[in-house]
């Protein structure tokens, strides 16, 4: 009897309990949400900030000194003959690699997505160079590059390819050869898996009909395969541009810059500038020129994201 | 019928045939011949890697002049005495576990973040939240070449210069934001019915949170902690601007900046080193390797 009365009473308390909590619903969002928000403003966005405050500053590692100067650190910079290298490199490593990247993802995701025996292995296998952190990475190749005891020299003098001999680090073309090969080795794979994924996803009755409707291979590709996996591409792609155009740790352990100074890129000489050279303005007003590379991969991905959106 | 019809084969038709198959035959071979290219480029540095580990110092320092000693092969009985040196004559062990604590405070101080940040975009927030989610996953692109400048002030100012702290200050800005999303995916992923059927029994939506969401989210939570671990364990950059004395190094940033003497460096140890460290990573990778990408392009392939 007791607890048959006492159950009418727990009902409405209950209903009355949810229903506070389900007003205060967005109330407990903010809660769980704000502490996550918080941090990202105070480190990454306040810092993005600072980094363009002090492009227009001179400002010195070792003082807290602060004195606004507009735009004479990115005068300085345009004039400098180094700086306009590091840009046209930066340009040309991430479009030269992606490229590459491009071609030999989609290829690779064709293979890889036409059953055969040991798919999981090469798989496996391919993700090795995305999952070695980069600087070990880097290690491993310049090693292979070593100017004495490369590999590479080896096998092409054997094969009767090569003569003379390949200082791979002390030409400045080799050695920008040696930074994409690095580029392209470490971002394919990964590309490979992304484009393999958009593969899965589209429907294989439309690609079985473009096989029986007698389409040739190549008209497959580019008129069927490749429109579809457009968006899937374009954020591979805007991956591949940002990891790397903002990269430093391939160039700065394979050539540090050389040979006499050709190979720098932005992030490289930011950090020679502003870090090891204490000139933080200067640093920050060199990084900063990636500031719109970022800028349109991110307006890239919302389109694609959005596009997708209005499409299902 | 139809299957009677080969059996009336007409030469022409016969030969067509047997051109089919060996085009088909073709077509295998030049699958597994791109296969097998693609694979031996990606794993060429690792297998370099494991060559130079275990080689003796006679049989790797031969220069690649020498066209009768062949660098692809062991010349002579693989030797221990690279990773013996690591091990014992390096600092490789100290930079070991400077990564597992670093990695370990930041992994504790991403779940604290992104674990409640995720659960109210997945369910909480509505519309707005998803446009903030996207807000947070834009800045896991805002590159560390950008910020290790400004950085570079805010931990002189803090006085954290040359110590772990500053690395557990600066990795969750990339671990937050991806964690964010990746736990927000996870959670959008558990039904809703079950948390309402939750309520309906009476539980309050902070009980429904701790006693049927958080217990089902365990596997994505784990997720969250290898991927905040490896983001931790590649990072290079910081650990470079912020970490100058060799006993206070990542593994990262020491293996390739802190094995060599004077100018010439330990490559057997080094190639070690790189070898230990990237094969646990990869294989945790390729176990979890299909929800990073979900995660990645979760825009471009909804629907």
């Amino acid at each position: 009897m007791l607890r048959r009365d006492a159950h009418p009473g727990v009902a409405p308390a209950a209903i009355f309990r949810r229903r506070t909590l389900a007003d205060r619903e967005d109330l407990l969002g903010r809660i769980l949400l704000a502490p996550a928000l918080i941090y990202v403003i105070l480190l990454v966005a306040a810092p993005l900030a600072l980094a363009i405050l002090l492009s227009f500053s001179a400002s010195f590692a070792g003082s807290l000194e602060f004195h606004w100067t507009g735009l004479r650190n990115f005068a300085t910079i345009i004039q400098d003959p180094q700086f306009r290298l590091a840009l046209r490199n930066t340009a040309l490593f991430t479009i030269i690699s992606q490229a590459l990247v491009i071609v030999l993802a989609v290829t690779a995701a064709h293979v890889l997505d036409a059953a055969f025996a040991g798919k999981r292995v090469v798989r496996f296998l391919l993700l090795l160079p995305w999952a070695v952190p980069v600087s070990l990475a880097a290690m491993a190749w310049t090693w292979i590059f070593d100017s004495t005891f490369s590999v590479i020299n080896w096998t092409l003098r054997v094969a009767g390819l090569l003569d003379g001999w390949l200082y791979w680090f002390g030409d400045p073309t080799l050695a920008m050869i040696a930074i994409i090969t690095v580029h392209v080795w470490r971002m394919f794979p990964f590309a490979t898996v992304i484009v393999l994924a958009g593969m899965t996803a589209v429907p294989l009755d439309i690609r079985e009909a473009a096989v029986i409707d007698g389409a040739s291979f190549w008209r497959r590709l580019f008129q069927v395969n490749l429109p579809l996996l457009l968006p899937i591409i374009t954020v591979s792609v805007l991956f591949g541009v940002v990891f790397t155009s903002t990269d430093l740790g391939v160039v700065w352990l394979l050539t540090r810059g050389g040979p006499y100074n050709s190979t720098h890129v932005l992030s490289t000489l930011a950090f020679q500038r502003g870090i090891l050279g204490a000139n933080l303005g200067q640093g920050a007003a060199i990084a900063i020129f990636l500031l719109p590379v970022l800028m349109l991969a991110a307006i890239g991905m919302l389109q694609v994201a959005r596009r997708t959106e209005v499409g299902s | 019928m139809t299957a009677m019809a080969p059996m009336t084969l007409t030469p022409q038709a016969a030969g067509r045939r047997r051109k089919r198959r060996f085009i088909r035959a073709i077509k295998r071979v030049g699958l597994y011949l791109a296969a097998v290219v693609f694979t031996v480029f990606a794993v060429f540095p690792f297998y370099w890697m494991l060559l130079t580990s275990f080689k003796t110092n006679r049989d790797l320092y031969v220069g690649a002049t020498d066209l009768s000693h062949i660098p692809w092969i062991f010349n002579e009985m693989p030797t221990l005495q690279h990773v013996q040196l690591l091990f014992l004559g390096t600092p490789y062990l100290i930079w070991v576990r400077n990564t597992v604590l670093v990695g370990a405070v930041v992994v504790l101080i991403t779940l604290a973040f992104a674990v409640p940040a995720g659960y109210a975009l997945a369910r909480l927030t509505g519309r707005w939240g998803e446009r903030l989610g996207i807000g947070i996953f834009l800045t896991y692109l805002v590159p560390p070449t950008l910020l290790f400048i400004p950085f570079a002030r805010v931990i002189a100012v803090l006085g954290l210069q040359n110590s772990p702290w500053a690395l557990v200050l600066v990795y969750p800005t990339f671990t937050i934001p991806f964690c964010t999303w990746l736990l927000m995916g996870f959670f959008r992923s558990i039904p809703r019915d079950i948390e309402e059927q939750g309520m309906i029994d009476g539980y309050s939506r902070w009980s429904v949170i701790r006693k049927i969401v958080l217990p089902l989210a365990v596997s994505g939570i784990l997720t969250a902690v290898i991927f905040a671990f490896t983001l931790v364990l590649q990072e290079f950059v910081y650990a470079l601007t912020f970490i100058s004395s060799v006993g206070k190094m990542t593994v990262s940033l020491g293996v390739p900046v802190a094995l060599v003497r004077g100018d010439v460096f330990y490559w057997g140890s080094l190639m070690a080193a790189a070898l230990i460290t990237s094969i646990p990573i990869a294989i945790i990778y390729n176990l979890f390797i299909d929800r990073f990408i979900a995660g990645l392009t979760a825009g471009a392939l909804k629907g």
